[in-house]
């Protein structure tokens, strides 16, 4: 049934830009491109946090540092002067994605190392607390345009494709989603995976099994702030713009929220849950100026009332009608 | 010299204030096991509604009941209706709820009195500033700040230590299902300690409010700092409460007010005042950091 699940649910996410009209118009094209990046982080933080029961309140920071990493390159790349003297700059997707996830994968490494030596509530707040710091850090970066962020005037390029058109960026951002969703699931279903998901239900006895947790931990730790980097860098490119906003605690949180929403420790509610999240709060935002007023008590009856998830809540209603 | 002195002194007032917020944290999670990310939201309707009845009644003593019953009915209310289905639940979905009270406070707030920040005056008998030593003048009101934190602390401490409902609450932190087994009205112990909280979230926020402008987010600024209070000084602890809250008032103080200075001894002026900026900002966690290789438990743990 997940299989199902999935197949449909990409089949219909790829479809969306060929009836523009049934979904309100080309302009919707760009609303769904940022569904499906934030797709992406919301994935990678899935990782972590559904199957291997880490709660990381700060996977903003990798989706920021992706993102300004495609930023910085493309400042330096303008300006001809290479990065810390030594690299130089450059505009070529394939070169900047990467980039983007080797330097979110190695600031979760570090920050990772750290924040995994404590569990529970502490991790909570050491994981919000470091994603703080890279948030203050950027804000402080006068160079790439501290607190009003760094504009990217033309997106990256890759082959002959135009990244200015959304529809484009669409499937860019569709294709990566759907290589990280293979991924996690690959990782899901092997060994590796099979420890992650026991961490989550017992430590102690994964540890007592022999099994050294803290590396098992720090791995997906990493892969998931990779995931996040290469949603960020995409994103960059869609919006032509990054700015410290987009490492916001807040934003912590939405993605905290989006995997919850769409259903923990599932392949594909996360992808379910940015879709709605983003959707809610764009209908919200059209609604009224003050959105955040109704978005609060909303999360508040979600997380009340709605365990599993949509995703949890979709599969209850088949198995039903399955008897 | 004189100039350390007065960066001190504003260190420990910091200090202090962040200790009113990490010890309403820390007994709150001690006890119930809750972490309450709309404690600092309980910080700013403190000082709004202090701000308000200040500029209404220019009376300072109606301003500070009126922050202080604001914050404790809202904590109250708070706890009623969202926290108390929370208890039995994990982190995750406690972090996730309190982080929608915090968008609706905000968001509340900004209905209520818009996005403009207000500002305070300092009451009049503190206005001024006293010699401390010959030289060196410093503002009363500070001083007042610090003062009142200190008597805060060491009510805590007669509270906590000398007691039965502190007896009570040291049980509960150590093992809340025992205390409960031996026929406490635990309910009552989880609302006193969730009104002491809020009274001092409410209390430090009326207190900042004319130290710094009242504005939407100011919670949110002084909530992550707490948390870093909190993980240094050791989740649940008291003790560590109020050294954690000195450590991180003091540091990052003095890192803000002498980093950028040191750096331009080596640098431009503009980029080290940036740099300067960027780097104490940081300063606070990278302690953080520090004390969780050395303590990963915190520096006065709770429990073992």
């Amino acid at each position: 049934m997940g299989l199902v699940l999935a197949l449909l649910t990409f089949a219909a996410l790829a479809a969306i830009p060929l009836f523009p009209d049934l979904v309100g118009g080309p302009a919707t094209i760009t609303l769904f491109a940022r569904m499906i990046l934030y797709a992406i982080a919301a994935v990678s933080l899935n990782l972590i946090l559904g199957y291997g029961g880490l709660v990381s309140f700060g996977h903003a920071a990798y989706l920021g540092l992706g993102g300004y990493t495609v930023g910085i390159l493309y400042a330096h790349f303008i300006s001809g002067s290479p990065f810390l003297g030594l690299i130089p700059g450059t505009n070529q997707l394939l070169v900047t994605v990467p980039a983007a996830m080797l330097v979110s994968g190695l600031f979760a490494l570090a920050i990772g190392a750290l924040s995994l030596r404590t569990t529970g509530v502490q991790f909570i707040m050491i994981t919000l607390a470091f994603a703080q710091m890279v948030f203050f850090l950027f804000v402080s970066l006068k160079v790439y345009g501290g607190d009003d962020g760094l504009i990217v005037r033309r997106p990256n390029v890759l082959f002959d494709l135009n990244l200015r058109d959304t529809t484009t960026m669409y499937y860019i951002g569709l294709v990566a989603l759907a290589a990280y969703v293979w991924l996690v699931a690959r990782i899901v279903r092997s060994r590796f995976g099979r420890v992650l998901t026991g961490l989550r239900q017992n430590e102690r006895r994964m540890a007592a099994i022999g099994i050294s947790t803290y590396r098992y931990k720090l791995v997906a730790f990493v892969i998931a702030g990779m995931g996040a980097g290469l949603a960020g860098a995409l994103m960059a490119n869609l919006q032509r713009f990054v700015s410290p906003d987009m490492l916001a605690w807040t934003k912590s949180g939405e993605l905290m929220i989006m995997v919850i929403l769409g259903g923990a420790g599932s392949l594909i509610g996360p992808i379910w849950g940015a879709i709605a999240l983003v959707g809610m709060e764009t209908a919200l935002a059209g609604w009224t100026e003050h959105w955040q007023f109704w978005l609060g008590p909303i999360l508040i009856c979600i997380v009340l009332f709605a365990r599993g998830g949509l995703y949890g809540f979709v599969a209850s209603l088949l198995k039903r009608d399955g008897r | 010299m004189t100039l350390v002195l007065e960066q001190l002194l504003n260190g420990v007032q910091l200090g202090v204030m962040l200790f009113m917020l990490a010890a309403g944290l820390t007994l709150i999670f001690g006890i119930m096991g809750v972490i309450n990310l709309a404690h600092g939201s309980l910080f700013m309707v403190g000082a709004y509604a202090a701000a308000v009845t200040a500029a209404q009644t220019g009376s300072f003593l109606l301003a500070l009941v009126a922050g202080l019953a604001a914050a404790g009915v809202l904590g109250m209310v708070i706890e009623f209706v969202v926290l108390r289905r929370l208890y039995a639940r994990d982190h995750l979905d406690q972090v996730l709820a309190t982080f929608g009270l915090i968008l609706f406070f905000n968001q509340s707030i900004i209905l209520i009195f818009g996005r403009q920040p207000m500002f305070v005056n300092i009451p009049p008998a503190f206005q001024g500033a006293v010699e401390l030593l010959p030289g060196v003048p410093y503002p009363i009101y500070r001083l007042v700040i610090i003062a009142v934190g200190i008597l805060v602390a060491l009510g805590l401490w007669v509270l906590i230590t000398r007691t039965r409902i502190g007896m009570l609450v040291r049980a509960g932190a150590t093992n809340r299902e025992m205390v409960r087994a031996l026929g406490v009205d635990i309910r009552l112990l989880y609302t006193v300690v969730f009104g002491l909280g809020a009274l001092l979230a409410g209390l430090a926020g009326i207190m900042a409010g004319p130290l710094t402008s009242v504005q939407v987010g100011m919670g949110e600024q002084i909530l992550i700092l707490t948390f870093v209070v909190v993980v240094i000084g050791g989740i649940g602890s008291v003790r560590g409460a109020v050294f954690g809250a000195l450590l991180v008032g003091v540091v990052d103080t003095m890192l803000r007010a002498f980093l950028p200075g040191f750096l331009r001894t080596m640098m431009a002026g503009s980029e080290a005042d940036a740099l300067g900026a960027g780097l104490s900002s940081m300063g606070v966690y990278l302690l953080m950091a520090l004390v969780l290789l050395l303590r990963p438990k915190g520096l006065f743990p709770a429990h073992g």
